[in-house]
């Protein structure tokens, strides 16, 4: 292909590769209820753009605005402000039943009327396409969800989980530009929850369609998502990918949010454009990367299985904390202890227990230990960023 | 307890001598099934007793003549043909009226929406002798003629809030997201009250209809007031009384309760049916 176009136009700068358009993005929206003389903002001021064939999550805490964001790309909310564009055409005031995308409701909302075939072929229809083809199509898709023997049933006929796979049969059969899933999986026990997500994956992958999904779980976020927009309070928190997210949280709310942080506080003795010392409150001085002010308190982060534990003292190049073990829980494949710094400060630290780990003596309650890291796993939190400092990466300061 | 286990140990037969109890549950449903029931078991009795004289008042015997003779009385089955058109047109009338109100009282929220309500339960509430009394004023001053259409004007008026209050009782309990979902899937809001909201409907809007055709069909007191020279079903019932009812009446009445526990058994199996299949 370049070599063509090199050779087509020899002298002519190469081409800008055309710019593909976003299957989704929003442009400034939000959306206030007004109940009453009471308002309440939803969604403060949202910019999102969604990729073509991207497996994205909207991930928060319940009341932070997720389905009413889902449900404004879908059509049921007007936006209060902003722009909404599908495929990059404006489509702000146009009804959902013309909106190219589909959405799968979290209590399903089958037709207890129509049989699963008809729940499914119920959009296909609505487009008039041949009979015959509807007729592929549906089962086709019951193929895919593994549903083919149950056409002739009504939805009351079947279990939760069956329910669910018509939910996404009946949207996904419409080849929608996306697929907007509000906490599909919810409803569902844990076993069944982890076996659907791997199958939604895994569907996702074979069809290529667009993924919206709304969840507050965030292992089911980190599991499935190819970005994750971490939202708090009607704004997006931090927008990346699993391990961005996981890795860095840009906020002290993200942090705490995505899985389990040691937050520990201390002032910035000494910096430097190669880095500052942070002295943490138990007297202990952490070397961290990032270029801060001289006296300034800071929160300084680390993950838990990024912790090593052990009596010998650890390289002084590393980053370490001498701490008393105030409680080991066993767990088989790893044991969680809890340390205890000499300023009362608690940190949890995960270890697995891999085959260079023998009988410990350190497990003990009360026996003295030391926590090393590697200095890039420590990192200063800045504070919960607010509406204007939502983006990745804040926590880089000048 | 204890007792029980001694006696078995030592084998001696402890007897249970359980005590004749009154099942107080029991009579009290038989004692109200009876009240309900042995009307129309005498109605229907007497439409098969052989009369001679013109009272048909004491048992005298088994025929079932009178159902040969039915439409003997002219005047009575014009009566009885004048109330079932009122009846079925009440029916189509009230339920296509009280469905859309009850569909809009349950779904939306309007300006006078409480006054709706107010006035639905005014109507169900207000004395009917105090309806057809003022009916008849009020057709008056309009300058209404008395009759068929007074009747049925008369009749749609209090069945309406019947047929409204029980669709509203079924659109309460639907699920908003359904009506989204057909949306969602490229229904416009018509195809969507047809594939979807409507045949939920359904149960509620026939039991509304069946409900406004069952006050329509006996109703006396208003359609007296309103009536003028028409004679309805019960109108001549009442004027018979006084020289005497002729079984044909019995043969009616058991004619129109066949009918209606009829439908009204159709309504339940299809209910039921679709309540059973179509739980999500
Ligand atoms: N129709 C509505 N009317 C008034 N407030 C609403 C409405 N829908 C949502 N809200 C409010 O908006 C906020 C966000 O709701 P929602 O988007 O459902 O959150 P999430 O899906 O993240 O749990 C909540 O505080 C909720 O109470
Ligand atoms: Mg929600």
């Amino acid at each position: 292909m370049t070599a063509i176009t090199a050779a087509r136009a020899p002298v002519a700068t190469p081409a800008p590769a055309a710019p593909t358009v976003p299957a989704i993005s929003l442009e400034g929206v939000s959306k206030t209820f007004r109940s009453g003389r009471e308002t309440v903002t939803a969604v403060g001021k949202l910019d999102l753009t969604i990729e073509a064939g991207e497996f994205f999550s909207l991930l928060g805490p319940s009341g932070c605005g997720k389905t009413t964001t889902m449900r404004m790309i879908a059509g049921f909310e007007d936006a209060t402000s902003g722009v909404v564009r599908l495929d990059g055409k404006d489509v702000t005031s146009v009804a959902p039943n013309h909106r190219d995308v589909n959405m799968v409701f979290q209590s399903y909302a089958l037709f207890p009327h129509l049989t699963v075939a008809d729940n499914v072929a119920f959009g296909l229809k609505r487009k008039r396409v041949p009979a015959a083809e509807v007729k592929q199509r549906v089962a086709d898709m019951l193929e895919l969800v593994e549903l083919a023997g149950h056409a002739k049933r009504k939805p009351g006929q079947l279990s939760g989980g069956q329910q669910q796979r018509v939910a996404l049969a009946r949207a996904l059969v419409n080849r929608p530009r996306a697929l907007l899933l509000d906490e599909p999986l919810a409803a569902l026990d844990l076993k069944l929850r982890q076996a659907m997500q791997l199958e939604l994956k895994r569907i996702q992958r074979e069809v290529g369609i667009t993924f919206v999904y709304v969840t507050h779980d965030q292992g089911e976020a980190l599991t499935m998502s190819d970005r994750i927009a971490v939202m708090n309070g009607g704004y997006v928190a931090q927008l990346g990918t699993p391990a961005e997210i996981y890795e860095r949280p840009a906020s002290r709310f993200v942090a705490e949010f995505i899985g389990t942080s040691n937050l520990l506080p201390g002032t910035v003795t000494d910096a430097s454009s190669e880095g500052s010392t942070v002295r943490l409150g138990c007297g202990a001085d952490l070397r961290i990367g990032e270029t801060l002010d001289a006296g300034e308190a800071v929160d300084v982060t680390v993950r838990p299985e990024k912790i090593r534990i052990g009596t010998a003292e650890p390289d002084p190049a590393s980053s370490r904390v001498p701490g008393t073990v105030a409680d080991a829980v066993y767990l088989g494949s790893a044991t969680h202890y809890t340390v205890r710094l000499a300023d009362g400060t608690e940190i949890v630290v995960f270890r697995q227990n891999a085959d260079d780990v023998t009988a410990d003596a350190i497990a003990a309650p009360g026996s003295p230990v030391w926590l090393s890291w590697h200095p890039t796993h420590s990192y200063v939190l800045p504070e919960n960023s607010g509406p204007t400092d939502a983006t990745q990466g804040s926590h880089h300061r000048a | 307890m204890s007792v029980i286990v001694e006696g078995a140990v030592t084998g001696t037969p402890a007897p249970p001598r359980p005590r004749r109890r009154i099942d107080w549950g029991k009579l009290f449903t038989w004692t109200v099934l009876g009240w309900l029931f042995v009307p129309i078991v005498f109605m229907i009795a007497f439409s098969f007793n052989d009369i001679s004289g013109r009272h048909n008042v004491t048992w005298q015997g088994f025929t079932v003549k009178w159902y040969g003779q039915a439409f003997d009385h002219a005047d009575l089955t014009q009566a009885l043909f004048h109330s079932l058109a009122i009846a079925l047109l009440t029916m189509v009338i009230a339920g296509t009226i009280g469905s859309l109100l009850g569909l809009a009282l349950g779904r939306h929220t309007f300006r006078g929406k409480g006054t709706t309500n107010l006035v639905m339960f005014a109507a169900i509430c207000a004395p009917e002798v105090v309806l057809g009394a003022a009916l008849l004023s009020l057709f008056l001053l309009m300058g209404v003629t008395t009759g068929f259409v007074a009747i049925l004007l008369a009749h749609v008026m209090f069945t309406v809030s019947f047929v409204a209050i029980t669709v509203r009782a079924r659109v309460i309990t639907l699920d908003p997201k359904l009506e989204e979902a057909a949306r969602d899937l490229g229904a416009g809001p018509w195809t969507t009250f047809r594939l979807v909201t409507f045949p939920m409907l359904l149960p509620a809007i026939m039991a509304g209809g069946l409900l406004a055709f069952a006050l329509s069909i006996d109703d006396y007191i208003i359609t007296s007031f309103v009536a003028g020279e028409v004679t309805t079903f019960p109108l001549w019932i009442w004027g018979a009384t006084r020289v005497g009812i002729p079984p044909q009446v019995n043969v009616m009445g058991t004619l129109i309760f066949a009918a209606g526990v009829l439908l009204a058994v159709i309504n339940v199996i299809l209910a039921r049916r679709q309540a059973s299949r179509g739980r999500p």
